[in-house]
Parts: structure tokens; C-alpha cells; sequence
């Protein structure tokens, strides 16, 4: 791929490779619409130079999974939790991240996970139940 | 003459100034709903062509067109269960998609096609239902024929027409359907039978959303599309004094640098290269008046001319001066609100792609109307040539109905922090005099702020000098009309700042007003809070039920947990009512906000789910303006620039939200922006309780 090396992940994905479900919000690290992972991890992929990625995996929205299938995008259908939607890739893939670092994560998980991700459309109290559902969880708080 | 008062012509003439770099934007304010009681619903206006919003494939896919855009407050759903209500669907064959610009979706209230003002269901009610009513009574009159049954003998089912053992598919009939003549009457469901309307629907754009799928504006590409960003003045009505474009020009993917009329524009091959393009620029400009404003001192200004007679007279009533005089107390306060970006998560974007005979457009747009004149214009087409293919917006708040003339591919957070079209900054004057039994019996009441809509295309609005969008929420408050002696007036200062609709436009001030200043006049008469309202509000059973109803669940004048106090607020916008009770503790000064319970009177609640949503949306707008909101600005420069210092509430700070619907048989009301007003009142007031400050300005500091 010919790009500049200093370009962000999120532009290479948006605007060369064409893959747009990964959203700009600020482009400095304050909202979380453009995070991916980088292997397991969660990233902001608007201030990550892309050469600062290597030869590690990148998954974005696009690859977590064919149809909305992952166990975080189901409890977001379930718990109804979009609005504007714009936020939503964004804290899917936040979500995602946490649940593979931590299974039964607790509120206080899910507020230092997730609290990086804004909303605009405050669908937080929604953001915090679905995280619960897609960890199997169904009364959710400790 | 619609609905509004708002004629169409004057959104006509708005179009057309717009080609000349004006911003349009729409009013959606107080609608006189009520005038339309009584009248036979819908009888007035002939019946929509179905064919318009209503598509039936013969493999049975049916595909509903919306008029009004989806940008997070759920018409994708539901102007969709307001048509299933009358034609059955079967939800897995069905598709959803905006409308493309055409006269057939003028918004049945403003006669352009936009989305706004908490008025896309209620002014939807019945049009979607009718095309629904349309289509079933065409479907069944086919299989009535096909099979040769009576008419009356055929029902539509989830996706099918049946008799007896007999059924056809929608996409078997509609050839047969679209070649009868169309019904000029359709019969409504009554309330009683509804299945669809009243029942809570799962929002139908999640999957697109959750996937990655759903394009918005900033997600359209096409190949040979560039990106140009444009360096504006930092300045309100600052103008370039000089440029030089050489080193943006060396920036690799860098094709042009243009002056265009709002500053200078680099055209890129992506955005990437735009940004660093941009940051290249060499640009000196005159700041204009613009370079030297200050929202401190215009505060210190407003105020002054707060004390100044000569306002626009808005309400008046009796002889507030004399009155005051002989009032067994007296309460005067004064309340600083501040400019508020809408800051949608979306940053604000369009694409266009122009050949010989075409101009089309994608962009999250909420006045598809108002951008297609300004576009022929620009573009020496006609007004048919210009397609829009609204997308997905990615917030809007009103923000969205600004459109600019300028060619703009996208825009960066900073450009919407510094952008402007702000809600304005107010000042409130109040004076209120109570008798013995505490009962406001003079109310003098000046408002300073920023005018949207006096001097723009918009002024047509303005009635009698009074912008509704100024004091709405105090000229028409419930509390004010049973106040034998008042006076409402608003001075409208000039400032280069540009300001907007800002989610509940006026009433985002006036609500913060009104409802602390209740609690200080309950204080003054050594009443509860809920009771002094009560004794206010005794002819007004709408505000009454949603004050009762929220205080009941949040159990008003129950003991708390030990730090916790309860504030509460009821406010009436967009012919909704809604009450909130916040649970609030203060620790060292900082205010935690731990439970909000909102109870709202939208008349019909066409998708409960959908209601609940948005009163939740409310809530956290809401805060994320009491608690942080503010954009000021030092020696013509705003201050802030991106979420780290213009900051929305965030997940850590997001307080239980409980919402209960008052039940209702009125035609449905604002949902959208209802919920906003109470919220800062109902903490401030809290606070109060907590504290015993008492806070008039916002963001809510404690001293
Ligand atoms: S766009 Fe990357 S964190 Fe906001
Ligand atoms: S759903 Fe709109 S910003 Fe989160």
C-alpha cells in the first residue's frame, strides 16, 4: 500500500481501503468513534500512524463478524440501543474488546472500558445493559 | 397556509436568498395543534399518492419511503408502524429508505420537505396510515376480483391478503392493485383496534448500525471523489486579507487550493492530506468586529440592557408596576446562559458529484427542500436536476438544518466547535411579587439574546416583532397566564456570532428559568416545591399529570439516602409535557446526578420504545449542558475545540433513567426535544435542596 507513513489507520481505512464503519469523531483520542483492534486490543485508530502497526492484525467493524452475529452487536439489537448510530461501531468494538479481556465484567469494568466512547445521542444506559447481556449476564450489577 | 401559521412562500423565498451564501435554516417551533381539534382529521387535505411512499415488489418486498430523515430519534421506525397499522406486514419482506427530494414529501405542517421542530410523527399521523389504508384497500379489491369474493369477505394479514382458504401474497396483487382506481376515502382503524400503534417496536436500522453497515454522509465514496476542508476565519465575520497556498500545494495529494466565499478550501485526494494541506496554509485575516468579542462582557452587556426599557413586547397583562407594589413579597433573580454547540457526533459534511445535466447530492440533511434551490443555483441546473440522497444523519439537533452554500467534502471536529450557529447566549431579568398566600400576582420579565431568525430569510416568523424562538416557554407558560400582571419583553442585541436551533430551541433557556425560578418562588412563600406547583398549574391537567406522575415514581417527599436530595421541573414543549425528578449529591463540589425520573404526555405514544428512548437522549443532553456545556469566547476566538474542553456527558457520569408514559387518546406531540427543558432545572434544583445554593447561570458551578 502506497501512503504516507505518518497517515492515520483510520484515514488508510476510510479512504483507501474503503472501509467507512470505522467512524471520525475528533480525531484526537477524545471519542472512540474510530476504534479497531490491534489483535485483541482496542485502539484509536485516528491518532495510530499506520506504519505504527506493522504486521499485526487489524479487525474493524467490517471483520467481527459476517452479519450481525457477535454476541456484542446481538445485545445491542436486543437491549435496542442505537440512535444516530454514528457512536455505535465505535462501542461495539470497545465492548467486544473488554469481553475478551474480561468475560463478567462489573459496572465499574464497563465504565473504565467504555467511558473513552462518547455518545451524543446518550445511549449510555443502554450501552451498560447491553454490555451485561452479550456477557451472559441478565441482572447485571456488582 | 399550513398547519403552523408558517406560509410556504416564505420558505420559497428563504431558497432562493440561500444561493446568495445565506444559511437557511427551519422553524419548527410551538405548533397551534390545537386549532386542528374538532376539525375532521385529515379532511381538509386530499389523500397522499401512495404510490410515493409505498413500494410492493412482486417477490413481496415492500419498501416504505420516509419523508422525514432518520437521525437517531427513530422515524425509521416509526413513520413505518404508523403505515403497518393499516396494511400488515410481514416485517422480514420489509425495506426502508429516505426519500428523494420532491414536493410529494413536503412535511404536512411547513409544506417543504425537512425534518424538525419534534413534529415528524405528529405531523405524520395520519398521512403514513393513509397510504397504508390506501394500499390495503387496493390489494384486497384485487383478490376480491382475482378470486371473485366480496370485498368485505378479504383481510390483509402479515404480508397476504386471505378469504377463507384462500391467500396471495402482496407481491402477487400489486400489478392487479396499481391498475384500480385509487380510493379518494380510507377509512382509519379507531384506537381501540390498533395493534401496531401503542406497542413497543424494536428500532429496525440496528443491524445496519451495529454492523458497520449504515452509511452516513461521511461514508460515501465513488471514484475521482476529492476531499476539500476550508480554512475559515477564526473570527466571526473575519475575511482573508491575504493567502499563500505554495506549501499546502507541496503537501503529497494536495490538487488545489481555492478561495471560495468562506475562506479556502484544499481539495485533496482524501481527507488526510486536506488536513495537512490545510495546517500548510498561509492565511492573514481581518478579524472584522468579530476580533474583538467577549462572552464575559457580553454577559456584562446583556445585562445592562436588561435594565434598559425599549424591549420588544412579547405578553403583557394588567399593570405588573403597580402591582408589584403592593405584593406581600417580592423575587428577583438573574440567570446567565451560555452559547452551546449541537456537536453531533457527525462531523458536518457533503458530497456532491456535478456532470452536464445532473448534481447529485449526499449528505445528512433535515431540509432537503431548502438545499436543492441553492444547489440549482450554484450549479446553473434546474431545481429536478438536483438529486439528494439523504443518508443516515449522524446526529442532528438542529444543526443539520443549517445548510451552507459552500462545497464542503467534510469538515473536522475543531470546524464544528468554532463553527458557530450555536443556541445563543441569554440573559433573564426576572421580578416577581407574590401576595399573602404566595401566588405570583406580578411577573416582569426581560430577556437579552441573539435573534436567529430577525434578519434572516426566516423573518417572516417574527410576528408582531416577537421571535417565538427567543421566548417561547416564558410568553406562553402555563405559569405566567394565570398571573394577573406581567410583561414580557426581549431585546435582540446584533453579534457576528452566528446562532440556531439548538435541541428545544428557546425553551432550553427559558426551561432553566422557569422552573428554578418556581422553586424559588415556593421557597419565598415556604411552600414544597411539588405542592406550589400543583396550586399553579390547577388549570393545566396536562402539565399536572406528568408532574404528578414523575413525582410518584421517583417517591417525592419520601426520605432519601443520606446525602441525596430531589430537585424537580415540568415544562411544555412542542405540545408535549414533561416532568423530571433528579436525585443529586454533592460531594466537595461536585455535583453527581444518580437517578432521573422522567414522566412525558406526547398524547399518542405511537412507538413507547421509541419515547422511552428519546427521553433518555433528552436526559444526557440535557446534562451534558447543565454540568459542562459552554462555549465562550476571548478577544474574538472560541475557547474550546474538541471534546476534551467542549465535553458530553461520558458513560461514568450517566445517571439511572426511568421513564413512565402518561397514558393518553390526544394525537401524538413532540418527542425529540420535550425531554431537554426540565433537566438542568430539576438538578439545579436539587442542588438547592442539597446545598442551599441557589444557581442561576450554567454550566452549574457551585461557588
Ligand atoms: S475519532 Fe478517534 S477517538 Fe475520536
Ligand atoms: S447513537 Fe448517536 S452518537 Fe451514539
Amino acid at each position: 500500500m502506497d501512503v504516507p507513513e505518518d497517515m492515520p489507520l483510520l484515514w488508510v481505512l476510510r479512504d483507501v481501503l474503503s472501509l467507512t464503519g470505522t467512524k471520525f469523531g475528533c480525531g484526537m483520542a477524545q471519542c472512540g468513534a474510530c476504534t479497531v483492534h490491534i489483535g485483541d486490543g482496542p485502539v484509536r485508530s485516528c491518532v495510530l500512524p499506520v506504519s505504527a502497526v506493522g504486521d499485526r492484525a487489524v479487525t474493524t467493524i467490517e471483520g467481527l463478524s459476517a452479519g450481525a452475529v457477535h454476541p456484542v452487536q446481538q445485545a445491542w439489537i436486543d437491549e435496542d440501543v442505537v440512535q444516530c448510530g454514528y457512536c455505535q461501531p465505535g462501542q461495539v468494538m470497545a465492548a467486544a474488546a473488554l469481553l475478551k479481556a474480561k468475560a463478567q465484567p462489573t459496572d465499574a469494568d464497563i465504565d473504565a472500558a467504555l467511558s473513552a466512547n462518547l455518545c451524543r445521542c446518550g445511549t449510555y444506559q443502554r450501552i451498560r445493559a447491553a454490555v451485561h447481556r452479550a456477557a451472559g449476564q441478565t441482572g447485571g450489577r456488582s | 397556509m399550513s398547519a403552523s401559521g408558517i406560509d410556504r412562500r416564505t420558505f420559497l423565498r428563504a431558497s432562493a436568498q440561500a444561493a446568495g451564501g445565506l444559511t437557511i435554516a427551519f422553524y419548527a417551533g410551538p405548533l397551534p395543534l390545537r386549532a386542528q381539534e374538532g376539525a375532521p382529521a385529515a379532511a381538509a387535505r386530499p389523500l397522499p399518492d401512495p404510490n410515493a411512499f409505498l413500494r410492493i415488489a412482486a417477490d413481496g418486498t415492500v419498501t416504505v419511503v420516509l419523508a422525514h430523515s432518520e437521525m437517531g430519534q427513530g422515524m425509521w421506525t416509526g413513520l413505518v408502524m404508523l403505515l403497518a397499522e393499516e396494511l400488515d406486514l410481514d416485517w422480514s419482506k420489509l425495506k426502508v429508505e429516505h426519500a428523494p427530494v420532491a414536493a410529494a414529501y413536503a412535511h404536512p405542517f411547513f409544506g417543504i420537505q425537512m425534518t424538525g421542530g419534534s413534529t415528524s410523527i405528529a405531523s405524520e399521523f395520519d398521512r403514513y396510515r393513509q397510504v397504508g389504508a390506501m394500499a390495503r384497500t387496493l390489494l384486497i379489491q384485487a383478490a376480491s376480483q382475482k378470486w371473485n369474493v366480496p370485498a368485505a369477505d378479504c383481510r390483509a394479514l402479515k404480508g397476504e391478503v386471505v378469504a377463507a382458504a384462500r391467500h396471495a401474497g402482496y407481491g402477487e396483487l400489486a400489478a392487479a392493485a396499481a391498475a384500480l382506481p385509487r380510493p379518494t376515502q380510507v377509512t382509519l382503524a379507531p384506537p381501540s383496534s390498533w395493534t401496531v400503534i401503542g406497542t413497543p417496536h424494536k428500532r429496525l436500522d440496528s443491524a445496519a448500525k451495529v454492523t458497520g453497515r449504515a452509511d452516513f454522509g461521511m461514508d460515501v465514496h465513488f471514484p475521482g471523489l476529492h476531499t476539500a476542508l476550508v480554512a475559515r476565519s477564526p473570527y466571526f465575520g473575519g475575511k482573508v486579507k491575504r493567502f499563500d497556498g505554495a506549501a499546502a500545494l507541496k503537501v503529497r495529494g494536495v490538487k488545489a487550493v481555492v478561495q471560495v466565499p468562506s475562506g479556502i478550501a484544499v481539495v485533496a485526494e482524501n481527507f488526510w492530506a486536506a488536513k495537512l494541506g490545510r495546517a500548510a496554509l498561509d492565511v492573514e485575516w481581518d478579524p472584522g468586529d468579530g476580533g474583538t468579542i467577549d462572552t464575559t462582557e457580553m454577559a456584562r452587556s446583556y445585562r445592562a440592557l436588561a435594565a434598559q426599557p425599549g424591549g420588544v413586547k412579547a405578553k403583557a397583562a394588567g399593570d405588573p408596576v403597580a402591582a408589584m407594589k403592593t405584593a406581600s413579597k417580592v423575587v428577583e433573580a438573574e440567570y446567565d446562559l451560555p452559547y452551546l454547540a449541537h456537536a453531533p457526533m457527525e462531523p458536518l459534511n457533503c458530497t456532491v458529484r456535478i456532470t452536464a445535466d445532473k448534481c447529485e447530492i449526499w449528505t445528512g440533511t433535515q431540509l432537503q427542500t431548502v438545499d436543492q434551490g441553492p444547489a440549482a443555483q450554484i450549479t446553473g441546473l434546474r431545481p429536478e436536476q438536483v438529486e439528494i440522497h439523504t443518508q443516515f444523519l449522524g446526529g442532528g439537533f438542529g444543526r443539520r438544518a443549517t445548510p451552507t452554500s459552500d462545497f464542503v467534502r467534510e469538515g473536522t471536529r475543531e470546524d464544528d466547535i468554532h463553527g458557530g450557529y450555536y443556541r445563543p447566549q441569554y440573559f433573564h431579568k426576572v421580578k416577581v411579587g407574590l401576595d399573602a398566600k404566595g401566588a405570583p400576582v406580578a411577573w416582569q420579565h426581560t430577556l437579552v439574546g441573539q435573534s436567529f431568525l430577525i434578519g434572516t430569510p426566516f423573518e417572516g416568523m417574527v410576528k408582531n416583532g416577537v421571535d417565538p424562538t427567543a421566548v417561547e416557554g416564558v410568553f406562553d407558560s402555563a405559569y405566567l397566564a394565570d398571573v394577573p400582571n406581567h410583561l414580557v419583553e426581549h431585546h435582540a442585541p446584533k453579534s457576528p456570532v452566528t446562532t440556531l436551533w439548538w435541541r428545544s430551541v428557546g425553551h432550553s433557556h427559558s426551561g432553566f428559568v422557569m422552573e428554578t425560578l418556581m422553586d424559588e418562588l415556593a421557597k419565598a412563600a415556604g411552600q414544597d416545591p411539588l405542592a406550589y406547583r400543583r396550586a399553579r398549574l390547577a388549570k393545566h391537567p396536562r402539565h399536572l399529570g406528568a408532574l404528578e406522575l414523575a413525582a410518584a415514581k421517583a417517591g417525592w417527599g419520601t426520605p432519601l439516602p443520606r446525602g441525596r436530595f430531589h430537585g424537580l421541573a415540568v415544562h411544555e414543549s412542542f405540545n408535549s409535557y414533561v416532568a423530571q425528578v433528579a436525585e443529586v449529591s454533592v460531594d466537595r463540589g461536585a455535583i453527581r446526578v444518580h437517578r432521573v425520573v422522567c414522566a412525558i404526555d406526547c398524547g399518542t405514544a405511537v412507538n413507547p420504545a421509541g419515547v422511552v428512548a428519546q427521553l433518555e437522549s433528552a436526559v444526557v443532553f440535557g446534562l451534558s449542558a447543565a454540568l459542562h456545556g459552554e462555549i465562550t469566547l476571548r478577544q474574538g476566538r472560541v475557547q474550546q475545540s474538541n471534546f476534551h474542553d467542549y465535553r458530553p456527558l461520558r458513560l461514568h457520569e450517566m445517571p439511572v433513567v426511568e421513564v413512565h408514559i402518561v397514558p393518553s387518546t390526544e394525537r401524538p406531540s413532540g418527542v425529540g426535544e420535550p425531554g431537554v427543558p426540565p433537566v438542568a432545572p430539576a438538578v439545579a434544583n436539587a442542588v438547592f435542596a442539597a446545598t442551599g445554593q441557589r444557581l442561576r447561570r450554567l454550566p452549574l458551578r457551585l461557588a
